[in-house]
């Protein structure tokens, strides 16, 4: 009997076993090399003692984990009903309010942080309001609050998109069932529909704890005194006063045992809810009446205004005449000329540039490797998998230090380089291309190919034809999803970038630590506005918005 | 152009777990065939490997005299309907049923009145423009098969392709393909596990059990002369009793173990010997007496089950046997429960089998067996 064939998928196998030893394995080794071997040469552990036995730094690691606890909690609360709404009943604009919140989610990291503190803070505009008309004084917005609040309000729209497909997911005649056996209304939601939605619900979860756990901007803006892991592990790397390789190398060794411990967590409480679903019967959107509707539609246009006012509020800062960090009376585009000065152009074409090439390599990557552990399902295309699955729970700053340690050096010398600026956003943002392409094939029969095969289609053809169209669906989820987190990309970029290839977000971050808040602002509304139009893009491309599940 | 299939000492494995462990078959140019036989005995694996999506562990498999073992499931020109239809969900019911004709080179210019033609047949050209989740189970049955036929192929395979269809659908659908076939002429193999449907379409069934075919032959002769115990329960129904064979004076007699006699004339000559056997009675092969005969088996009947044209008893022997008996209806006579009642058989139809290889004993099985 002949066993395997050899094909062209065995290439691509020992291919992408070269490439994910080459830039995922190695650079891991190099962070945990410079983590324990000190500069002589010698193995030591002193590092991790000095980090452990020192309370400034190791409160770093309780702040960050009470932060994203909170943050996690609350965006779920924000995006549970918003979601239960969206998908059970008729919103009137639903389609505008999806764009719209997934906007929110695409801001910079720390324009939200910025604009709330504009909005908040001690001489916000809404602070002085209250102060100068009732005479109220509103409580500090700096710190933990500051963070949960900025980050839940960013956050919500990504758990907002998985659930909306795993609510779609739920057969309408299970509903029935259930209001037949006499439970509906609020306990049918949660014993029925939460339960199914489960596994989805942790996957967000999880999504959410990494994003904020990894969160950099945020908590450098609006934190002060509140110091987070992210920051601790730039400021060691490339702060102003006394850098510490081998200290920042061994902090991101223990954020990566975080935020592992953390995976395994979820995927053992994901374990617990395995059913599958066949959702013939989709649910029948109801109208929504009376003052319940009302407080409906309430709930999700206020949501979806006070997520997305930080961009509207920054862009019509962005109009105000400027001089250093005050706004003045009156409007311009003082601020745009100051922003063109400081490599405006630049910015927009890396952002674009790079953005562009980044999502074209993790969409073909993506495509490819999913169908390798689905279809052609073995040990070493899990291990694949597994390792391109690896920088999903790594913080970004993490990866960033890692390329420097892996690729900084000659021969490589990549540091700063389009190349590397590249490398990093696919290396962080290919997991959830890969995840739902992974998802989509896996609920396509392997009969459709069959039947193409059968019908005289070489199985390249089958595969361009009618597996990869068919997984459109998917990929396309999971690009937008990669694509919001590369649009915004700061962490792992603020390490590795130069005056080259710097981007928009990268640019504001520039202007706003320099004191130059109304350039800041320039930048940060070009970058909504590019962020707008390409969503729009994607909106054509995908006929509608249901395209867009997990 | 149609083939003859001809599989010899065909095998399956699933690692160290045999599946067929050694099959011959040989399919007529032109004739529907089904595989017909209980869910896990094969049937379906046996058909994959004639598609050629199962790999083959040992065998050789021919479309005339050409060995295909190897051929790319591409190049062996069949046409497949999937039990799940198969359609691509993401082209409308025209670019489905061209898909193949694009893939095999067919003339550019004549695509189109190919694909009309086979929507024509299969009454589906007013949804050529729909898109398949517009579309009911048995509309996409017929787009499955008009872009299973339309590539004309050597031959036509079908994975049981009415089991999502409502009943009546299943009736109207199954003489749809039978006619389809026959007007075509294609070599069509067919699997299914639902024995009313084999014995409506096929030409000729092979029974499968255990990877292993049991009997291949006309419905009709499978119906009445089943090749073994397996076959006759399996197809239809049948009630099995104990007895056994007894020689007096040249002649056989089937003599039940509630002690009724009756003379067999049809038992093979080799057979012709005293032994234990095992009848297999069709319940219209039970003939009810008026309780009165003295050489009748005797029973009372347990229940009974109105129909409209049948009515049937269920009886339960002085034994302990349970029978089930099948009488046309008629207006006034149903018998009550508790009724005492004789049975006799129909000697002339009813199966008589080897005690410990369950063969049959009669003559006039016709098992188109290949044996190697």
């Amino acid at each position: 009997m002949k066993h395997k064939k050899l094909e062209i998928w065995s290439f691509f196998t020992l291919a992408f076993l070269v490439l994910a030893i080459l830039f995922l394995v190695y650079p891991m080794l190099g962070i945990l090399k410079q983590a324990v071997i000190s500069p002589e040469g010698n193995f030591t552990l002193s590092q991790f003692a000095k980090f452990f036995g020192d309370s400034y730094y190791s409160v770093t690691i309780l702040n960050s984990f009470k932060v994203t606890v909170a943050i996690t909690v609350f965006t779920l609360l924000l995006a549970l009903p918003f979601s239960y709404f969206y998908t059970f009943y008729h919103i009137k604009g639903s389609k505008f309010l999806f764009v719209v919140s997934i906007l929110c989610s695409m801001s910079a990291p720390f324009i939200g942080a910025y604009a709330w503190i504009m909005l908040l803070g001690r001489s916000g505009v809404i602070t002085l309001f209250f102060k100068n008309v009732f005479g109220i004084t509103l409580g500090s917005i700096y710190g933990f609050k500051g963070i949960v609040l900025v980050q839940s309000l960013k956050l919500f729209p990504l758990v907002f998109i998985y659930m909306n497909g795993a609510f779609r997911n739920v057969d309408n005649t299970l509903m029935e069932a259930s209001a037949n056996l006499g439970c509906s209304g609020a306990k049918r939601f949660f014993s029925i529909v939460m339960n199914l939605s489960m596994p989805t619900l942790l996957a967000a979860a999880l999504m959410v704890f990494m994003r904020a756990f990894a969160d950099f901007g945020t908590p450098l803006m609006i934190g002060e005194g509140f110091r987070t892991f992210p920051v601790e592990i730039y400021n060691q790397y490339l702060g102003e006063n006394g850098q510490d390789h081998n200290f920042a190398a061994a902090i991101s060794v223990i954020a990566i045992l975080v935020t592992g411990a953390i995976f395994l967590i979820q995927q053992l409480a994901t374990g617990r809810y395995r059913f599958s679903i066949n959702a013939l019967h989709p649910i029948d959107k109801k109208k929504p009446k009376g003052i319940s509707g009302l407080l409906m539609h309430l709930y999700c246009y206020l949501l979806v205004f006070v997520g997305f006012a930080p961009n509207l509020y920054v862009c019509y800062l962005s109009f105000r005449n400027c001089s250093g960090a005050i706004f003045k009376p009156g409007y311009s585009l003082v601020n745009y000329r100051a922003a063109a000065k400081k490599l405006l152009a630049r910015s927009v074409e890396n952002t674009l540039l790079q953005g562009a090439v980044a999502l074209a390599i993790i969409i073909v990557l993506s495509v490819l490797i999913s169908y390798l552990v689905v279809r052609r399902s073995g040990p070493l295309n899990h291990a694949i998998d597994t390792m391109a699955m690896l920088p999903y729970i790594m913080p970004g700053s993490v990866i960033g230090i890692a390329l420097v340690i892996a690729f900084g050096q000659k021969p490589w010398a990549l540091t700063g380089t389009f190349i590397i600026m590249v490398l990093n956003l696919v290396i962080r943002r290919m997991p959830y291309t890969i995840r739902s392409a992974t998802a989509r094939l896996m609920q396509i029969p392997m009969s459709i190919e069959e039947a193409s095969i059968s019908l005289g289609a070489s199985k390249l053809k089958t595969f361009l034809k009618v597996t990869v169209p068919m997984m459109s669906s998917g990929i396309m989820s999971g690009a937008i999803l990669s694509w919001v987190a590369i649009v915004t990309e700061l962490s792992g970029a603020i390490i590795l970038y130069n005056n080259k290839t710097i981007n928009l977000t990268m640019s504001t971050y520039v202007a706003i630590s320099r004191g130059a808040d109304g350039t800041a602002c320039a930048f940060a509304a070009i970058l909504t506005l590019l962020t707008i139009v390409s969503m729009l893009v994607f909106l054509r491309l995908s006929k509608s918005e249901d395209d867009i599940r997990l | 152009m149609s083939v003859a299939i001809h599989i010899k000492d065909a095998v399956k494995k699933y690692g160290e777990n045999v599946i067929i462990p050694d099959l011959s078959l040989s399919i007529r140019e032109g004739e529907f065939f089904t595989l017909l036989g209980p869910s896990g005995c094969g049937k379906t694996t046996l058909l994959r490997m004639i598609a050629g999506f199962n790999s083959i562990e040992g065998g050789d498999f021919y479309f005339n005299d050409r060995r295909i073992n190897e051929l790319d499931p591409a190049k062996r020109n069949i046409g497949m309907v999937f039990q799940n239809y198969a359609i691509f969900p993401h082209l409308n019911v025209r670019k489905n049923v061209e898909f193949g004709l694009r893939n095999k080179k067919f003339p550019k210019d004549q695509i189109a009145a190919q694909a009309d033609k086979f929507m024509q047949l299969m009454q589906i050209d007013q949804f050529a423009d729909r898109m398949p989740e517009r579309l009911s189970g048995g509309q996409q049955q017929r787009v499955a098969l008009a872009r299973a036929l339309c590539i004309e192929p050597d031959v036509l395979l079908m994975d049981e392709p009415l089991s999502n269809l409502d009943a009546k659908l299943r009736v109207e659908m199954r003489t749809v393909i039978k006619n389809i076939q026959h007007s075509v002429g294609i070599t069509t193999v067919y699997v299914t596990h639902d024995q009313e449907e084999a014995m409506a379409v096929s030409d000729r069934i092979a029974v499968m059990n255990g990877g292993v075919i049991q009997h291949v032959g006309k419905p009709k002769n499978i119906y009445q002369r089943p090749a073994n115990l397996f076959v006759s329960t399996f197809i239809g129904r049948s009630n099995v009793l104990e007895g056994s064979l007894e020689m007096r004076d040249g002649k056989a007699y089937l003599v039940t173990k509630c002690g009724y006699r009756a003379e067999m004339k049809n038992i093979r000559p080799e057979e012709q010997r005293d032994q234990n056997v095992i009848l297999s009675v069709r319940p219209e092969e039970l003939l009810l007496g008026t309780g009165t005969e003295a050489d009748g088996m005797k029973g009372i009947v347990d229940d009974c089950v109105f129909l409209g044209l049948n009515t049937h008893y269920f009886v339960t022997l002085s034994t302990g046997e349970q029978v089930e008996i099948i009488q046309e209806s008629s207006i006034d006579s149903i018998i009550e429960p508790g009724t005492a009642i004789t049975l006799a058989i129909n000697t002339e139809k009813v199966n008589l089998f080897h005690a410990e290889t369950k063969v049959n004993l009669l003559t006039g099985v016709q098992n188109d067996l290949v044996t190697a």
